[in-house]
């Protein structure tokens, strides 16, 4: 890898790294959603740095380029991301269909309670 | 208060719903109405209230099964032991609910399917509807091994161990169709499927219009695909009324 693909790789990691934090210190972002961006972001750094093990992955799976395997391993990564968002909506849709049941039953109870007692 | 609960999803069905709600009334008196108002824009809610009916307003535009199963788990905190559930759109035809309602008060069923292909019936369905109805009463007819015709029907009268499955987690939020039959099948339930009187869509906004037929299709072979593969025991996530 060239010295200025790293150092243009390192300050871009560097700055995505950077906001994450920010955006979980501002709590704009939860701890949970962070990790694996934090993670997939180190990891990216270590193999930037350390050029070995990135040469050795890319024998390994048949890469001509260590930089693709740099590029292959973000793209699986950001897919895993994607996947541990679709669960999350999948939770998220089914906790608000339960809270909109039980609010439009609660509300009707109330209505009906409201309307007793306006009759006595 | 009776012990029967009818429960009438609706979504913009204000062309139809006092008069469902009327012949409701008209042919078995024995029973309580709720209408499900799924987010309606026109004036549905008002006019099922002056029907006399009770009106559950959902915030906003659910879907069918999630409405169904809004009157479902209001029957189970209610301790309602009968619910029949029929459309708000006039499809359905109400002099059919004590027949429905036979095989569940004797104990021979727990689910009844109102089938509008046991008897001669004015049901003409549109070419996709029908060879997606043709494909999946063949399939849930295999995997339950006893004869299912009709399994997209949203007319169906169900005792308290149905209405607790119906109102636990697994019930779909979208379209409850094949996949619900096989679920049944599976938990121990006992299904039955009587003749009902069915009628056109008197209104054209069924949930199997334009390209939907063809997302129903995928989604329902994936559906039971996944059913037959879950081994879990469905048993542990049916909702007693105490959990509600």
């Amino acid at each position: 890898m060239f010295f200025k693909q790293k150092i243009f790789a390192l300050l871009m990691l560097f700055a995505i790294i950077t906001i994450i934090i920010e955006l979980v210190r501002r709590r704009k972002l939860l701890e949970e959603y962070s990790w694996l961006w934090l993670l997939t972001g180190s990891v990216v750094a270590v193999l930037v740095v350390w050029y070995d093990p990135l040469v050795f992955i890319s024998k390994l799976i048949g890469a001509v380029l260590p930089t693709t395997t740099l590029f292959i391993f973000g793209i699986i990564f950001l897919m895993l991301i994607s996947l541990h968002y679709s669960i999350k909506i999948s939770t998220l849709t089914n906790q608000v269909k339960k809270l909109a049941q039980e609010l439009a039953i609660l509300d009707q109870e109330l209505r009906e309670q409201v309307r007793g007692n306006s009759d006595v | 208060m009776n012990n029967i609960l009818t429960v009438i999803p609706a979504y913009n069905e204000e062309e139809n719903i006092s008069k469902v709600i009327a012949e409701i009334k008209n042919y078995c008196r024995q029973t309580d109405i709720i209408v499900i108002n799924d987010g309606s824009e026109d004036e549905t809610g008002d006019l099922a209230r002056s029907a006399g009916a009770v009106v559950i307003d959902l915030p906003y535009n659910m879907g069918y099964g999630a409405a169904l199963q809004t009157g479902f788990k209001y029957a189970l905190r209610n301790n309602y032991q009968y619910v029949v559930q029929i459309d708000g759109d006039g499809q359905h035809e109400p002099a059919d609910i004590p027949r429905l309602l036979g095989p569940v008060f004797s104990g021979e069923a727990d689910v009844v399917i109102g089938s509008r292909f046991l008897v001669d019936n004015k049901y003409k369905a549109p070419f996709f509807r029908k060879m997606g109805m043709k494909i999946f009463s063949f399939l849930a007819s295999i995997i339950t091994r006893r004869k299912i015709t009709d399994p997209t029907s949203g007319y169906q009268a169900l005792n308290i161990n149905g209405l607790e499955f119906y109102a636990g987690e697994y019930y779909p939020a979208d379209f409850p169709d094949a996949d619900v039959i096989i679920m049944l099948h599976r938990v121990g339930l006992k299904v039955k499927e009587m003749p009902v009187v069915m009628y056109q869509h008197l209104s054209n906004k069924s949930m199997h219009a334009g390209l939907k037929p063809v997302y129903y299709i995928f989604k329902m072979f994936l559906s039971i695909f996944l059913t037959l593969l879950r081994k879990d025991t469905f048993e542990k996530k049916v909702i007693k009324p105490g959990q509600l």
